[in-house]
């Protein structure tokens, strides 16, 4: 495959993530629409809610206009190098802004200038992993702002919140990161929690359990009984799509663990917004997309 | 129910929490970078009084020469919360428009002037964008970008949800204090 034809191949991906949502997040959206009861306002927020992603895919636009921090998670085999990647990514993210699928997102941190085409200092972001399969795989997500900044890390024990270094002082931390959020992350959310790591591993892989199906069970029986309990539990907290009140606060709650130094024991909490843009796709060396991994 | 302009302080305090409204009118988009320079002293470039103010960083790109609006909803509010009371009351705004909800200040400016905090749907940025029927202006472009700039949006039925009122009530506050009793009984030892 030459370089123009993976960056048209990464431009696909960028638009589609941005403008539709994948069917297990829709599958999700429906439930919580189902749950709420007719005339409240959580109801209401829900009907917005899917009338927009009908709207998005039908002209191809993105779905929520910040199209936020561009994460991709790559699966990198022989044929394609680091840099050749980067490259075509880059191009296409500079592409896909022009055209409105992504806005221009990235700010000189220092002097407030906008770049204009989402490239600069640590953006986009790209974490490899080599593969020894003949397919790379490249799984992208768009993570706006507004949940982005109501993640949080604890490290424990936390007397506060009376979080010990156990299960229950990790269950303790999340519903308290949940009621932090309230309706400012855009919810209802989806959370990605990662046990144990440094701080910045931590973040890292509370994001990249994000990256799984949204209706999976967890492989681990002890940590797939306490996504189930958290989310049930979070449920009734009452916050609401929105923050509007209601059944409905989360969608889901995907964990992962990470060893830890004996000395620290963190809790790190991604929360994303019901706008789950996360798509990706298998391409074979010949530059087709073999599989969409959300379908 | 319609919210048409002018919006005036009678319109404005009819209003109350849990109203669903259509917004009909001019609204100018206005977040960090706006809010920061309006703090600082920096003069307005549009007349704000009785103005709407949307708490929105769009999408827009120039097609044929115009400015089209691709995705518009509402950005998280409650990073204006140190300017947006102040602001109220220097300029006679009649409205906010955001996600998320803001603080104590803001309600107790909402209340002073005359003004209602609206709740977009976040992330619902289709819905939105397919209300706004046309851009009149930009301001602030060259300085802040153009998510940061003021954009001069005529919007017809744009939804929104008053969750903050000028009588006081905020619907952030009820929900918020209802979770935390509820998280109370979660964490009891």
């Amino acid at each position: 495959m030459d370089a123009k034809t993976l960056q048209a191949r990464l431009l696909e991906l960028i638009r589609r993530t941005s403008c539709e949502l994948p069917p297990d997040v829709i599958r999700a959206v429906d439930k919580g629409w189902r749950r709420e009861k007719p005339g409240t306002n959580a109801k209401y927020a829900f009907g917005v809610i899917r009338d927009n992603i009908k709207l998005a895919a039908g002209k191809s636009q993105p779905l929520c206009q910040d199209t936020g921090t561009i994460i991709c998670d790559v699966a990198r085999p022989d044929w394609v190098s680091e840099r050749a990647f980067r490259a075509a990514f880059e191009k296409a993210v500079d592409e896909a802004t022009r055209v409105g699928y992504l806005r221009q997102n990235s700010v000189d941190s220092i002097t407030g200038r906008n770049s204009g085409n989402n490239l600069g200092p640590g953006s986009p972001v790209i974490h490899f992993h080599e593969t020894t399969a003949k397919a790379l795989t490249a799984r992208l997500m768009l993570k706006g702002g507004g949940c982005e900044n109501v993640g949080a890390q604890y490290s424990l024990p936390d007397t506060g919140l009376g979080a010990g270094r156990d299960l229950e002082g990790v269950r303790r931390c999340v519903l308290d990161a949940v009621n932090k959020a309230q309706g400012k992350g855009c919810g209802p959310g989806v959370l990605g929690v990662c046990i144990g790591g440094d701080r910045a591993t931590g973040y890292v892989a509370s994001k990249e359990a994000l990256l799984r199906p949204l209706d999976d069970v967890h492989a681990d029986p002890v940590l797939a009984k306490l996504e189930r309990r958290l989310l049930d539990e979070a449920n009734t907290l009452g916050i609401g799509p929105m923050g509007f009140g209601g059944a409905t606060t989360l969608l889901g709650v995907k964990i992962t663990a990470r060893n830890r130094v004996p000395a620290s024991y963190f809790v790190s909490v991604s929360y994303m917004c019901w706008a789950y843009r996360r798509d990706g796709f298998q391409l074979s060396a010949a530059g087709k997309i073999a599989k969409w991994l959300y379908d | 129910m319609l919210l048409e302009a002018p919006f005036t302080e009678e319109k404005m305090r009819a209003l109350k929490v849990g109203d669903l409204v259509e917004i009909s009118g001019v609204v100018y988009t206005g977040r960090d970078a706006v809010h920061k320079y309006l703090h600082e002293g920096g003069k307005p470039p549009v007349d704000l009084r009785d103005a709407i103010i949307y708490h929105c960083g769009p999408v827009v790109v120039k097609e044929g020469g115009r400015w089209v609006v691709k995705a518009a909803g509402p950005t998280t509010s409650i990073r204006e919360e140190p300017f947006q009371g102040p602001l109220m009351e220097q300029y006679g705004l009649r409205g906010v428009i955001g996600k998320g909800g803001m603080g104590p200040k803001t309600l107790a400016a909402c209340q002073k002037v005359g003004a209602c905090y609206l709740h977009a749907v976040g992330g619902a940025a289709q819905v939105l964008a397919e209300c706004v029927t046309a851009v009149e202006g930009v301001h602030l472009m060259e300085e802040f970008g153009s998510p940061e700039a003021i954009w001069e949006f005529r919007v017809a039925k744009f939804p929104a949800v008053v969750t903050m009122d000028a009588h006081g009530k905020s619907l952030h506050a009820n929900v918020a204090s209802a979770s935390a009793e509820a998280l109370s009984r979660l964490l009891k030892p």
